[in-house]
Parts: C-alpha cells; structure tokens; sequence
C-alpha cells in the first residue's frame, strides 16, 4: 500500500507533491496525459498575484499572501524564472477610484505589503505606455511573473529526484474508500494509498463526489489569450489589470517572464470540460478589451493564440483539506486564480496535513535543489563557451527563434522526468515558442527525439497519443 | 578573426553574392551557414522550373543550387555549415559578427563588410490567428515539404490548403502524388498570391479546387486536426456568417506569406522598410549601415529564385566595390524612389547617380490584380517610362530598368515615382 496518491501533475499536484518528498512516505503522483503541466497550469496568465484581490480571511487569500512570499526562494531553490515586475490595477473613471481604495483596504487586511493609489498621470510616469484614459491606479510592487511551465516542471523534478513517483498516461477511473485508505482504480491498473491528494483541475469535483456526500461543482471557466513577439515585450513594464468584474480579473496586459507580451484572458462558463480552443469572438474580444489598458495594442506581432480552463468552484473560494466525510482524502479542489500563486504555499499547508495524518517524518537526506537546463540564449559568453567545451551540442542551433540548442533539447529529453513529447521539449526548453512557431525546428526537434528515446520519428508526438505528426512514408 | 567579407546564409542568396564577390576580386570571404548543406530551401524544392531565366533551362531545386555549389568550389570560396550567426554589431566602420558551431564554439570575427541573406521564414496559425484547437497536423507548407521532401514522411492524407502562396500550390500537387487527397485550397483574397503557372499546374491539372475569398475560422481535433470549418470572407476579409462549411481532414497547410529573417538585421540597427519587411536599401543593396548590405528574401520576398541569383550578384559586385574603396563617398544628393498607385514598394528606394551602374534594375510588387494598364516611371514630373502590362497581380513581382544616361539628363533630380497607371500610351 502506498502511502499517498496525488491525482493530477498540474502545478498544484506537484507542488504537494514536492512538499511530501520531504517526508519519509511512498508517493505516486498519477496523471493521465504524457507529461506534467498539460491542463490548466500550462495555459494562464503565469502571474503572481499580490494579493489584494480575495476576500480577506478566505483561504485564497492567506495562500496567496503566503505563496508569493515563499516564491522568490523557491525560484532560487528550484532555479525557474520568476520576476517581480509589479502590477497595476486601472481605472478609467472617477466611480472606479473608490473599488481601488476598496482593493488596497483588502490588500491591507490580506497583509500585502507596499501597496500604493497612484493618480493617472503618476501610473503613466511609471508605466508609459498606459492609456490616457486612465484616471487612477493601485500599485502593488509585489506582484510578480513566473513561466508556469518550469515552476510545474521545477516541482516535478525535485519531487521525483526526492523518491516520487510519477505514472503518466494514466487516467484514474474511480476511487473507493477501503478500510485503512483508498483503492483507485486506473487506465493501468488498481492502487491502494493511506491517503489520496485531489489536485484534478476542472475534473476535481468528479473524483470528490466519487467519496463525498458534501459535493463539489466545479465549471470550467474559459480564458483565452494572445502571446506578443517578443520585439514588442518591453511594450509594458509592469502587468496591467483593469478593475475586476464578477467573472475574474479581467483583461490583463503583461510581459512574461520570457520576455513576451501576453495580453488575455476572456472569461467564460462553458460545459466542455475539454475545449481549450479559441474562438473568433474571444481573441476579438481580450484584444478589443486589452486595448482599454495600453496606448496601442500591436495586434501585428501576435504569435500564437491559446485557451485554458480555470476550475471554478461554485462556492467561490478554493476546496482545500481533508473532506469532512472522508478520512485521509484530502481536496485541492476549485484552483482558479489565484492558484498558481498559491501552488507553493498550498503544497505547503497540504504536505503538512498529510504528513500530520500519517504520522510521517521528515527525510535527512532531502534534495532541496534542482538546477535547471542551461540557456544558450541567456548565457554570457564566457559560460557558452564553457558549455560548448563541456559538449558541443550546446553550439548548435536547432531553434533559431529562441536561440535553443541540441544540447538543450538533448538535456530536456534526458533528464529526470524528461520530455517525451514536442510540447514537453518546448516547455522545457522553448524551442519552438518563437516567431516561427516551430516551423524550422519542429522536425529537427522530432528527430532528436526519436534518436533520444530509441523510437522511430512516426511515433514522436506533439503532446498525448493520437498527436503524432506523421502518417506514413512516402511512395518508394 | 579578421575577414573583408562575410556572408550570412549559404541559401541561393548567400552562394551568388559570394560568387559574384570573388569574381570580382574578394578573397578573404566567408559563407556561414546554419543548415547541414549549402543550398538553402532549394534543396527541399525538388520539383522543376528552375533557372529559366539564369540557365534556360529547368531544373529542380537542387540542380539549381548545385549549380552555384559547384561555382563556389571552382572559386575556392570557404564556408561554414551548422555554423549560427547569434550576433552581429557595428564598431566603426568594423561590423563585429558572433557564430557558433560545435567545432569552434562561439567565435567573433570583425569583418569590414556583410552581406545578408538570411532568407524568410513561413506566417505561422499564430501569426494568423486562426481560433480553435491546436492539435497535431497544422504544418506551414514549407514544413510539409520538407518532411515529405528530404525525411521522405508523410504530415498528412487528407489536406486542406489554407493561402495559395506557390509553396502550397507545389505541395498541393506534391502531396496528391504521394496519394494524400487535396481537398481545396482556400485563399482569403479575391486573387492568388502565387504564380499563374502553379495555380495551372498544381491545382488545375488535378481538379483541386482554388476558393477565392474563403478562410479557415476554425479547427476542430484534440490531438490531430479532425475539421476544418472554412468561410467566405466580405470585402474587409471578414467572415461572413452562415457561408460556414465543415471540411473533414487530418491536415491544414499553411501557405500564407513569408516574412523575411531580419533579426541580425535589427540587432545591427539596420533601417527597415515596414512594406517589406527587409531592410531599405540604396541601388548597392546596401542598407543603411555603410558596408552592409542585403539581398535575396531576406530584403524583399521574391517569386523566382533567378531574381534572387540576379540580384545577390549585384550585392556581391557592390561589397567587392565598397572594400576595394573604388566607390568612396557620394557627392550628389541622392534620389528617392516613391512607390505609390498601386505599387506597394521598390527595391532600391534610392539611387546615388554616381554609384549607379549604366543599367539600374528597380524591382517591386503591386498590391492587387490589374488588367491592362501600365507602368509608368515619373522622374520629377517627366514621365521616362511607360510600359503597357496586359495583367499585373501581388504574386509575381515586377521590375522596371532605369537608365543612367536619362537620368543624368535630368538636372536637380530628387525623386522618382513608380505608379501603375490606366492611362497606358502606345
């Protein structure tokens, strides 16, 4: 019998997971796509929310406050980007002054440091290319960004390398209470834990309802978003939101950490569990609303489009702990934002329950670091040239884009819980997230993939299977 | 590492600007490439019609290229493959280029003068925006073609073409020979953007239907593209509600414009012309940094690779010019030349009269179809040419050849006006 299932490798599932690999406890963390990060943690905003925004004494609230602060040592810890760029909240009009003033009271309570109104003309001098609409402005310097792909896959890692194990392209199918835990039953096969962790996105209320009388209804909530080219990412310095409405935070305008400028996303209640695509009125309509915020949006230096899910609990506010019906499952369940800010702390607070339950201790010999894939386009001169000595790999270019070598992919596919897939390369590395969109070096990606992993280049996948890219070989 | 000459991209452009280079006494010159072959796209283009103009002959893509490959081995012109340019900035009148390659790692060379030809690269279903799902299938026609072409892999069965660009119209026929069903190709113009005998031989020749001001404005797959649904479009190249039809494919190929590879080119600082996307250049191809110059797709996106071949030699014989100092600095004021009525741009868009050679050829693209009408070049207000045209369209670029002799004639000559006029004359 394990001691814990994790159902779902998103970012909250990881971060739990990581946090649990301090303890002497046998963890598998089951995901039923082929890599981490596959659901609603790889399409957001990838912001770190100050925390002004959530209602103060509600759990989002006290995570997000809490995550944001253990953020920065954790970039460090687990080396992924993070950048606190600071954000800004608009408002066009005088009535709107008074929601800021509410915001910063909330930001104050919720223990938000810094925070500051800023008349309109103070905001432009500090981020100039804020409309002259703008009569007003909450400042939190706090605010940050955070490439939500490596922070998953940073978790992930560390987690692994510390004892978890990870089953992917699994799907669990149920879930019964037995007498000194759970059984779950799988795509591939039944497992028995003392306890089970629900981090399953927008399918967490499924696998809730499945043990509990208390229900859960959780909605997708769709968003979707415009990523910039990156000659227009110092277009905004800061990440710009505008007042919120009843449905979220709004179009927001903001760099990434990458140097890209992402402007979204929509918000709306959809019944598909899986429709993560776009549509021609949400790209019009994040653009048309995201235009409000800044001088002038370059709509011509789009470089893709995309669409996530937030899982939107009815009750509103994050279904965090043990289920009160039922002993040793414990929900992390309605992780919208500001969930991605939360995910360090909420692994936190849910590792120490867990650990608490099964009476776990803590493990001596804990690996608290993770050094991530080194970047020839971010490298100095002088570390390329000692990267390319210790392997010449690193000096050749598959991704002209983002500037992304062999060396990087090779180290992407070939390290702990490596890519296995296109997207899995991407995110770990970037190849393919450039201008071109992968046009060039997506069969040069394919082919040192299927060379990696010994298989042939028709097997290599986009993402999960059915997305391979070839059909067959030509007439001989 | 000191250099006279650099070459950046070892495609058609790179090889006859070098060619051209050494012939005209250029030595110490160096192509670096980031591909495994020289040759560029070409190698990849393995279907004829080639070189009609350069060799009156037709060959395939590689012939062609082979062409200029065995030409720079005759001449001993060094080069480099696998080999990326990362950087390249100004210092004086030293342009300080950074590659990289496994065998040298990141080396600086100073070179005193460069040539770009970096190429383009394909608009990508981002670039494009088209919503829906982004599942596995969605392939820039370049992309099919290459894994076709040289992995000897089939991207798909069931194909719809979005644009009718000439790389999609050759992979339209290319992938009908290799049994995939081409079911149409929809372009969001009134027009095609590739050239007349493609759209004859490539679709025509096999009953592929051409649907004229149509889009995609969704995709439907998961995991591989399953539909697409495809639109009319209004005027403004908005979608018309209710013209919505489903097409059951496994692929989308896109053909919708190439954009040139300028990068290097504005990390140098180079001025850029926003109708091109390329650098502004004088009648040298030189951009606006003294010394660099540009030719081939990475200026302007031609239609003909025997253009590119022509033009890249200009820019080689210019380089040569500028580092044997023969040219030296301009004395006269420059003339501009203004694109308007129809015509979208020129390459040049100036002219320095005592650098101009006897024969100057101004090329340019129009922005939509024209039937009998002409082209008509103003120098101040003096018209100086007049050139009846039974069709003009944006895919096939277009050229006229100013005289040195006439313009001289002409004194205080500031600017030039290429135009198309309907007001042809006999």
């Amino acid at each position: 019998m394990l001691d814990c299932i994790i159902i779902g490798a998103g970012v909250t599932g990881c971060a739990v997971a990581r946090e649990l690999s301090r303890y002497d406890l046998d963890v598998l963390v089951i995901e039923r796509s082929s890599d981490v990060c596959e659901g609603t943690s790889k399409a957001n905003s990838g912001i770190v929310h100050a925390g002004y925004d959530a209602k103060p004494g509600t759990l989002k609230a006290k995570l997000n406050v809490r995550g944001n602060l253990m953020m920065e040592e954790l970039s460090r810890e687990l080396d992924f980007p993070f950048k606190r760029d600071g954000s800004l909240v608009l408002s066009f009009d005088e009535k709107g002054i008074d929601r800021l003033k509410d915001l910063y009271d909330q930001g104050q309570q919720n223990g938000v440091k810094d925070l500051k109104i800023l008349t309109g003309d103070e905001a432009r001098e500090l981020e100039p290319a804020l409309s002259d609409e703008v009569t007003a402005a909450l400042y939190a310097p706090t605010g940050g960004i955070v490439c939500p792909f490596n922070l998953t896959i940073a978790l992930a890692e560390n987690a692994y390398v510390n004892g978890v194990g990870f089953k992917l392209n699994t799907e669990v199918l149920n879930i019964k209470k037995i007498t000194d835990g759970y059984l779950v039953k799988t795509s591939d096969g039944e497992y028995e834990a003392r306890a089970v962790v629900n981090a399953a996105g927008v399918y967490a209320a499924v696998f809730h309802n499945m043990i509990s009388e208390k229900k859960l209804n959780i909605i997708p909530r769709k968003g979707e978003y415009c990523l910039f080219d990156k000659t227009v990412g110092g277009l905004a310095k800061h990440t710009i939101f505008q007042l919120p409405t009843k449905y979220g935070k709004g179009v927001l305008v903001t760099p990434t950490v990458h140097g890209n400028l992402l402007v979204g996303p929509t918000a709306v209640d959809i019944d598909d569990f899986e429709g993560v695509n776009t549509t021609s009125e949400g790209l019009s309509d994040l653009l048309v609303r995201g235009a409000l915020s800044v001088k002038q949006l370059p709509t011509r230096q789009i470089i893709t489009s995309f669409a996530g899910l937030r899982a939107h609990e009815e009750g509103g506010d994050f279904v965090i702990g043990e289920a009160e019906d039922a002993p040793g499952f414990f929900d992390a369940a309605g992780i919208e934002s500001p969930g991605l800010s939360c995910a360090p702390a909420i692994g936190e607070y849910l590792a120490q329950q867990i650990a608490k339950k099964l009476s776990a201790k803590k493990k001596e010999n804990f690996i608290s670091e993770r050094k991530g894939i080194p970047s020839m386009a971010l490298a100095s001169p002088e570390e390329k040239q000692k990267l390319i000595a210790e392997n010449p790999l690193y000096a050749n270019v598959v991704c002209r884009c983002e500037t992304v070598t062999e060396g990087e992919i090779v180290d992407s596919i070939n390290r702990p819980l490596g890519a296995t897939t296109l997207d899995g390369v991407k995110r770990r590395t970037r190849a393919g997230m450039g201008r071109c969109q992968a046009g060039f070096c997506s069969p040069k990606t394919v082919e040192i993939l299927a060379r990696e992993l010994g298989r042939d280049i028709a097997e290599i996948t986009k993402n999960d299977p059915g997305s391979e890219f070839l059909v067959g070989s030509i007439k001989e | 590492m000191n250099k006279d000459l650099l070459i950046i991209g070892g495609g058609p452009a790179g090889l006859a600007a070098a060619v051209s280079a050494k012939q005209a006494g250029v030595d110490d010159l160096l192509i670096l490439e980031r591909d495994k072959h020289l040759g560029g796209i070409l190698n990849q283009c393995i279907h004829n019609g080639f070189g009609l103009h350069t060799f009156k002959e037709e060959l395939t893509g590689p012939e062609y290229a082979d062409r200029f490959i065995q030409k720079a081995a005759e001449l001993e012109i060094p080069y480099k493959l696998e080999t990326m340019v990362v950087d390249i900035s100004s210092d004086g009148d030293t342009k300080v280029v950074t590659y990289m390659n496994r065998e040298e790692g990141l080396v600086t060379v100073n070179a005193k003068a460069v040539i770009l030809c970096m190429g383009c690269r394909e608009r990508s279903r981002g670039a494009l925006n088209i919503p829906g799902y982004r599942p596995a299938g969605i392939y820039t026609a370049g992309t099919a073609q290459r894994y076709v072409n040289i992995e000897g892999r089939m991207p798909g069965k069931e194909v719809v073409i979005l644009g009718s660009g000439d790389i999609g119209l050759i992979m339209a026929r290319r992938m009908t020979f290799e049994g995939a069903k081409v079911k149409l190709v929809a372009e969001l113009m009134p027009y095609s953007g590739g050239l007349k005998r493609n759209i004859a031989q490539c679709l025509n020749d096999f009953d592929i239907p051409l649907l004229l001001s149509h889009t995609v404005v969704d995709i439907k797959g998961k995991e591989r593209v399953e539909a697409v649904v495809i639109a009319q479009v209004d005027e403004k190249s908005k979608p018309i509600p209710g013209t919505e039809q489903e097409i059951k494919c496994d692929t989308l190929l896109l053909s919708c414009g190439l954009i040139p590879e300028n990068e290097l080119s504005n990390a140098l600082g180079v001025t850029m012309n926003n109708v091109t996307n390329g650098p502004l250049v004088n009648e040298s191809l030189e951009t606006s940094v003294p010394g660099v110059f540009a030719c081939g797709n990475v200026l302007h996106v031609h239609d003909l690779v025997d253009y590119v071949s022509e033009e890249a030699a200009q820019a080689g014989k210019k380089a040569a010019q500028y580092l044997t100092g023969s040219t030296g600095d301009s004395n006269e004021p420059a003339i501009s030349i203004k694109a308007v009525d129809g015509v979208r741009y020129t390459v040049p868009s100036v002219i320095r009269l005592d650098h101009m050679e006897d024969r100057q050829v101004v090329r340019f693209r129009v922005g939509s179809v024209y039937k009998k009408v002409a082209i008509q070049v103003l120098a101040g207000d003096k018209e100086i040419m007049n050139i009846k045209k039974q069709a003009l369209a944006p895919g096939e670029m277009e050229q006229v050849i100013l005289q040195k002799s006439v313009l001289k004639e002409i004194p205080g000559l500031k600017e030039i006006t290429v135009r198309v006029t309907t007001a042809a004359r006999n």
